[in-house]
């Protein structure tokens, strides 16, 4: 017990998928600049990253390693994870067509999201049994969840901020993003094993 | 043998999930767009086309499409924010190239000028002016919308878009129909007080 809850913060603070591993820039600084949308998004994002991990375990363990198949793993994963949101967006479409028209092209475009497809990977890598797999999809998921909606807050405030003309837009959201990485290599060192 | 093996585990797993979106669409099926739907009820209905589009319900669709969404002068600045709030974009000042202007107003024709071309009868959109050809022309004030459609298509500059004035007759007295947020307590009242300082503080910086 006490090593899934090791492996849940160390996956959220310690080797947060964002800003430590450098994974899924795209959705976090593409969808940060409302805090609504960020908070969308990770529902969407956790949703889609604990299923794939537990899809794309059973399916390496059960279909590819029997088989010899590993090499398949890449291609097999993007299979799973393009189902889970595609199956994911139809949901959506149909519950909330106001969460479906602020994430837009993003909801799709989780299929593309290289953090999904590298916690499939990864548990593999590491070789992580079946609940680990859940915990560090899940985990994974969280700690994007909550530097995307930390990093939005801090953008939606930045608006309003006077920032000099070189660093607008883009440019000051970068550093920003650069400034609370480094706050997060602070967590290093917080779980000791 | 063995990429025999890989093709028909893809495939199968391939078939398998198809299978499985395939129901999830027939079961998650949406009938129209809803979206459209609930834009076109926040719009004003004057199907003025000022917007550029003919008509409240085209404009909606365009709206759904990504249509820059502050183009409804009628509307003014409420309905650009229902909008926005409902789309879940920011919030635009009105577009320049449109009356900045929405006080409510009323066509009037000036009936010895009138030539009787019927050019503003086809202009109107809610039949608002009766008249035939070499007659003379009269607007139902009852009816018009005060969309300026008129305006343009008269050859003799006969038509004029003059104010209502307030009068206890069109006086809205029906409050309810207004939109009021009552503040239910201090906290609510003073991040309100804070949101409209912190706006105001923006519009003059910008």
């Amino acid at each position: 017990m006490v090593d899934y809850l090791l492996l849940l913060v160390s996956t959220v603070l310690v080797n947060n998928f964002v800003l430590v591993k450098f994974l899924g820039l795209c959705p976090f600084m593409g969808v940060s600049s409302r805090t609504e949308t960020a908070i969308g998004m990770s529902f969407a994002t956790t949703f889609v990253m604990t299923v794939a991990s537990l899809l794309s375990y059973l399916v390496n363990n059960y279909i590819l390693a029997p088989l010899g198949l590993q090499y398949l793993t890449t291609m097999a994963f993007i299979l799973v994870i393009a189902v889970v949101v595609q199956f994911t967006e139809m949901v959506v479409h149909k519950t909330s067509a106001k969460l479906y028209r602020t994430l837009g092209i993003f909801l799709p475009l989780i299929t593309t999201n290289c953090a999904v497809l590298g916690v499939a990977l990864l548990n593999i890598y590491q070789q992580n049994n079946f609940f680990e797999s859940i915990i560090y999809g899940f985990g994974a998921a969280l700690g994007f969840s909550l530097v995307l909606v930390l990093f939005s807050a801090m953008r939606e405030k930045l608006a309003s901020a006077d920032v000099p003309a070189p660093f607008k837009g883009p440019a000051i959201a970068l550093i920003t993003a650069g400034l609370m990485s480094l706050a997060f290599m602070g967590f290093t060192g917080l779980v000791k094993l | 043998m063995s990429i025999l093996i890989a093709i028909i585990v893809l495939g199968s797993m391939c078939l398998l999930f198809g299978a499985l979106l395939g129901y999830a669409a027939v079961k998650f099926k949406i009938e129209g767009d809803p979206i459209v739907d609930q834009l076109d009820a926040l719009l004003p209905q004057t199907q003025c086309g000022q917007c550029g589009y003919p008509g409240c319900k085209p404009y909606a669709q365009a709206l759904a499409d990504g249509e820059a969404i502050n183009k409804c002068a009628p509307g003014g600045e409420d309905t650009i924010k229902k909008i926005a709030d409902l789309l879940g974009v920011d919030v635009q000042p009105l577009d320049e190239s449109h009356e900045q202007d929405n006080t409510p107003k009323v066509a009037f024709i000036i009936e010895e000028d009138c030539i009787g071309c019927t050019k503003c009868i086809q202009a109107c959109p809610v039949d608002a002016i009766i008249g035939a050809a070499k007659q003379m022309h009269t607007i139902i004030i009852d009816e018009c919308t005060g969309c300026d459609l008129c305006v343009a298509p008269c050859p003799v500059d006969c038509i004029k878009m003059i104010p209502i004035k307030t009068t206890t007759h069109n006086w809205q007295w029906d409050l309810s129909s207004i939109p009021i947020t009552v503040l239910e307590n201090e906290t609510e009242k003073s991040t309100m007080i804070n949101d409209q300082k912190e706006l105001m503080t923006n519009e003059l910086g910008a």
